[in-house]
């Protein structure tokens, strides 16, 4: 009973594989906008005036799914939509399981496919951590320079030597003064007089890791937001190790443009917003000489000053906090340059608004002569905030809406100051025609084995071949099902290669059975006895040689990266679920068929 | 049906020198191609660049060249892949340019005079990350071994347990061997598999090792010779019968699979093979040299045994 149950919970998983996926458009809310029903009103109209064949409109987790016909209709759809909604919604091209609605209740969904076989980009990018601790050691040669300045202890000379930061004196005296200041202000700095007047210091390791970790994490929030740009589905943003970033796109048809959009650069400035002249005059196109006109992103008209007070690059850090009275905040550090550019701009200019204005490169959809795309250049006011005070190397800028807002806004402030620049080590890009071409071939490749093995089975050991090749395709049920369970498992060409190899192997159990079945009757037992006897003897051996090759698939699953993890994957659950077959399922039937009756010769 | 009768043991260990001298053999000169051939690295330890295109219809390889060498990529090893009008260019990895758009600027060169051409698959590797994927592969092969070992060691005996490794080892070398005299091309997926053929070969080696043990217990006479020789009698039906239908699957993903499991399959096939032959001949052997015995293999609780064959008898 515990078999035919766990058979048929396995197939019941493994079904939706066999209703396959529908073409779909998935439309999500950008910044400024919401998914609603009254969006679900429009797109529908807009589409029933299209001739695009459409099969269902469903909202869900605050995305709208339209179903289509097939990929034609995929394209027109998601073109004509993207022109009808405009910058506010992300429209994206995505795969939707077809399965009947209750299969899908129950958490019934097909087999996640791996971008060799659907097609896709995978980039493994690496975060420049050297660039980090250099920039944070010159960022401490200038503390050093204006904190020992300010407490009026006078040196010679501070350098950056190898990867300490080293500060000669004049004499001992305000060496120890010098180290015993710089120590308490710096709990995170490792200080040492080196002799000669001088005193090292260097980062602690605490703190080395903080900076690698805020590079990395800000490095992953940069990329997740370009990626969002991009419209894909269901793109895959992770950390690996301590300096890398994974990017998987799948579906994705302009590989060129993906990675233009992904190496673009975002910079920020903050300017004064101009209050000489009327908005509305530069409106109509009078835009004074030394100013310009860009929009905030509600759309209303802003009028700023050319000049730049500051760039972004001099931000090190910006959060989204509360201030005193429970309202958002955005707090601001910026390095010893930025403080004092900062400070000497703000002196005369206390109670002007000033503006932030985010600059992002996005591509236009043209290219040169020479196939190169061309980038647009697109200013945005994001904030415009009254200077209450003369600033300095911290700030902040509150009156912000919502906390969300403040988030938003630190975002945009940290992807405008790049702590580390990140450099693509790996790529593996696929294209959509060779994914479903070596989906045909994985599948040709099973069906081949498969059948030989049929075929083979049942030619050498008659009906006891029958069994075997029932557990056969019952495991290969299973393995679908199982992979289809776990959620994180994805199936590969390798994959695929590694279910063939199962097939080859699973039948190897039942080899093993039937031999030794053969050998009692050989010895003289009854059948019913050599059937016992034969199952019981093998069964330690199908373990040993089992557990062995397992031991194999989880190391490759360890140590593997992509494609032979596929495979891993694949080899281990075959293997589990052909032992379960073999040794449980094959002996439910063979008692079945054969089981309390008196049997003078046995079909093996 | 059945493909081989034996109402005799077969004298299998009799052979056991030569077969001991043919594989010596075999280890020196894989070792030595490896010495001197190496192996054909791909991509994936070497690190570069290969993109696949494909052509409408037969591809010009000549012409293919000849845009490259224009568009400055003039040390690309350009070859047909599969079928031909599938090309794949090989780029070694080059300092100065942004390696990460080598790929689009090799697309660019191909389309410059108009052809329509297809990208099919581009794939990048960094030089540092090749060279820790092939750390990684090395380290992955070692613990896979040392496992086992201790699995087998754990499991039966530790004179079993060197027979079984150096058997695997015996293999992973061979196949080595094979793919520097060939030349043919390493990459990760042939890692994995080399991975798999240790699972598969230690899978054969072990169903042996099982009936040695059971038999040794078993038969009253005979000497560990005699004994080895009848268990790899019984087990021989078996042991050709899986090689058989792993082959047959094997030589269908390898003519049905593609050519980018190509590598893969050969690598399994050849694999499978020299697994088999080793399960009978070094694992054995090895363990009979180094003086396996009754004593070795007799479990502490011989009564429970003796209790569990009464009924049989």
């Amino acid at each position: 009973m515990m078999v035919i149950l766990v058979i048929a919970v396995c197939a019941l998983y493994a079904s939706p594989n066999l209703y396959g996926e529908d073409h779909a458009v998935q439309i999500s809310a950008g910044r400024n906008a919401v998914v609603d029903l009254d969006l679900m009103d429009r797109v529908s109209n807009h589409l029933d005036d299209t001739k695009i064949g459409v099969k269902s409109v469903q909202m869900e987790d605050d995305q709208l799914l339209i179903r289509v016909a097939d990929g034609d209709d995929q394209l027109s759809a998601r073109d004509s939509l993207a022109a009808l909604l405009g910058s506010d919604y992300v429209v994206a091209l995505n795969l939707a399981p077809a399965a009947p609605e209750w299969l899908q209740n129950i958490g019934g969904t097909p087999m996640k496919l791996g971008l060799d076989l659907r097609g896709g980009v995978h980039f493994l990018m690496e975060v420049d951590m050297n660039a980090a601790i250099v920039r944070a050691q010159e960022q401490m040669v200038d503390d050093f320079r204006n904190s020992l300045r300010e407490e009026r202890l006078r040196y010679r000379r501070v350098e950056q030597q190898g990867d300490k930061v080293e500060v000669q004196f004049r004499d001992q005296e305000t060496l120890d003064q010098a180290i015993r200041f710089l120590s308490t202000n710096n709990p995170d700095l490792e200080i040492e007089d080196i002799g000669a007047q001088t005193l090292a210091a260097n980062l602690s390791e605490q703190r080395r890791k903080e900076i690698q970790e805020y590079a990395l994490k800000q490095n992953i929030t940069i990329m997740r937001n370009r990626v969002n740009q991009l419209g894909v589905a269901e793109p895959v943003i992770q950390r690996q190790g301590s300096d890398r970033i994974v990017v998987q796109l799948p579906g994705i048809q302009d590989t060129a443009r993906a990675k233009e959009i992904l190496n673009a650069t975002a910079t920020l400035q903050f300017r004064l917003v101009d209050l000489d002249h009327d908005v509305r005059d530069a409106v109509e196109g009078r835009v004074p000489p030394g100013s310009q006109l860009l929009m905030d992103r509600n759309g209303q008209p802003q009028l700023l000053q050319k000049q730049v007070m500051l760039t972004g690059d001099h931000i090190i850090d910006a959060n989204s906090s509360f201030d005193e009275y429970g309202r958002p905040q955005v707090n601001i550090d910026l390095d010893s340059e930025g403080g004092s550019k900062m400070s000497r701009s703000t002196k005369d200019n206390i109670g002007k608004p000033m503006a932030t204005v985010f600059i992002e490169y996005k591509p236009s959809g043209k290219t040169d002569q020479q196939g190169k795309i061309i980038f647009d250049k697109h200013e945005e006011v994001i904030n415009v905030a009254t200077i209450q005070a003369r600033l300095g190397n911290s700030f902040r800028i509150t009156g912000i809406d919502s906390p969300a807002e403040a988030q938003n806004l630190s975002l945009l402030l940290r992807a405008g100051a790049l702590v580390a620049p990140i450099q693509i080590v790996e790529e593996r890009t696929v294209g959509p025609s060779l994914g479903q071409e070596n989906i045909d071939l994985g599948m040709q490749a099973i069906v081949w084995g498969l059948v030989l093995i049929l075929v083979f089975m049942v030619a050498y050991y008659k009906k006891f071949g029958l069994v075997a090749n029932a557990a056969l395709v019952i495991n290969l049920v299973m393995i679908v099902g199982v992979m289809s369970m776990i959620p994180g498992a994805t199936l590969t060409l390798p994959g695929m290669a590694g279910i063939v190899l199962t097939v080859g192997m699973a039948v190897d159990a039942n080899v093993l059975i039937f031999e030794r079945i053969r050998e009692e009757i050989r010895d003289g037992r009854s059948p019913q006895q050599a059937i016992h006897h034969g199952y019981d003897s093998a069964l330690s051996t199908i373990a040993d040689a089992n557990i062995t090759t397992l031991i194999a698939a989880v190391i490759l699953f360890a140590v593997g990266t992509g494609p032979v993890k596929g495979f891993s994957i694949t080899l281990a659950i075959g293997i589990l679920t052909s032992m379960f077959t073999a040794i449980v399922g094959t002996r439910a039937i063979v008692n079945a068929v054969w089981g309390g009756k008196r049997l003078n010769k046995l079909s093996i | 049906m059945r493909l081989f009768k034996f109402d005799q043991e077969i004298p299998f260990m009799s052979l056991r020198m030569p077969a001991m001298i043919l594989s010596a053999l075999l280890v020196i000169g894989s070792i030595a191609s490896l010495a001197v051939n190496q192996l054909n690295w791909g991509l994936d330890f070497t690190g570069g660049t290969v993109i696949e295109v494909g052509y409408e219809g037969a591809a010009d390889l000549s012409q293919v060249r000849d845009q490259l060498q224009q568009a400055d990529f003039g040390d690309a090893v350009v070859q047909t892949f599969g079928s031909s009008s599938d090309v794949l260019i090989r780029l070694a990895p080059r300092k100065g340019v942004k390696a990460a758009t080598m790929g689009d600027q090799v697309m660019v060169a191909l389309r410059s005079d108009g052809q329509q051409v297809e990208m099919r698959r581009i794939e990048f590797v960094g030089p540092q990350v090749g060279q820790e994927l092939t750390e990684q592969g090395g380290l992955a092969m070692l613990v896979a071994l040392l496992c086992i070992l201790m699995y087998v060691a754990m499991r039966f005996e530790w004179r079993f347990g060197v027979g079984a490794v150096a058997a695997l080892a015996h293999d992973v070398i061979l196949t080595l061997g094979l793919f520097s005299i060939l030349q043919l091309e390493f990459d990760l997926t042939v890692l994995a598999a080399l991975l798999a053929v240790i699972g598969y070969s230690l899978n054969d080696t072990i169903v042996v090792m099982d009936r040695i043990r059971e038999n040794f217990r078993k038969l009253r006479k005979g000497g560990p010779e005699e004994v080895i020789n009848w268990s790899l009698t019984q087990t021989f039906n078996r042991t050709v019968i899986t090689s058989l239908t792993t082959i047959l699957v094997l030589l269908a993903l390898f003519f049905k699979g593609g050519a980018l499991i190509h590598g893969f399959a050969t690598a399994l096939l050849m694999g499978v093979i020299i697994g088999t032959y080793s399960s009978i001949y070094v694992a054995s052997s090895i363990s009979l040299a180094m003086g396996i015995s009754k004593e070795d293999l007799m479990p502490p609780e011989v009564e429970k045994e003796g209790a569990d064959q009464d009924p049989l008898v």
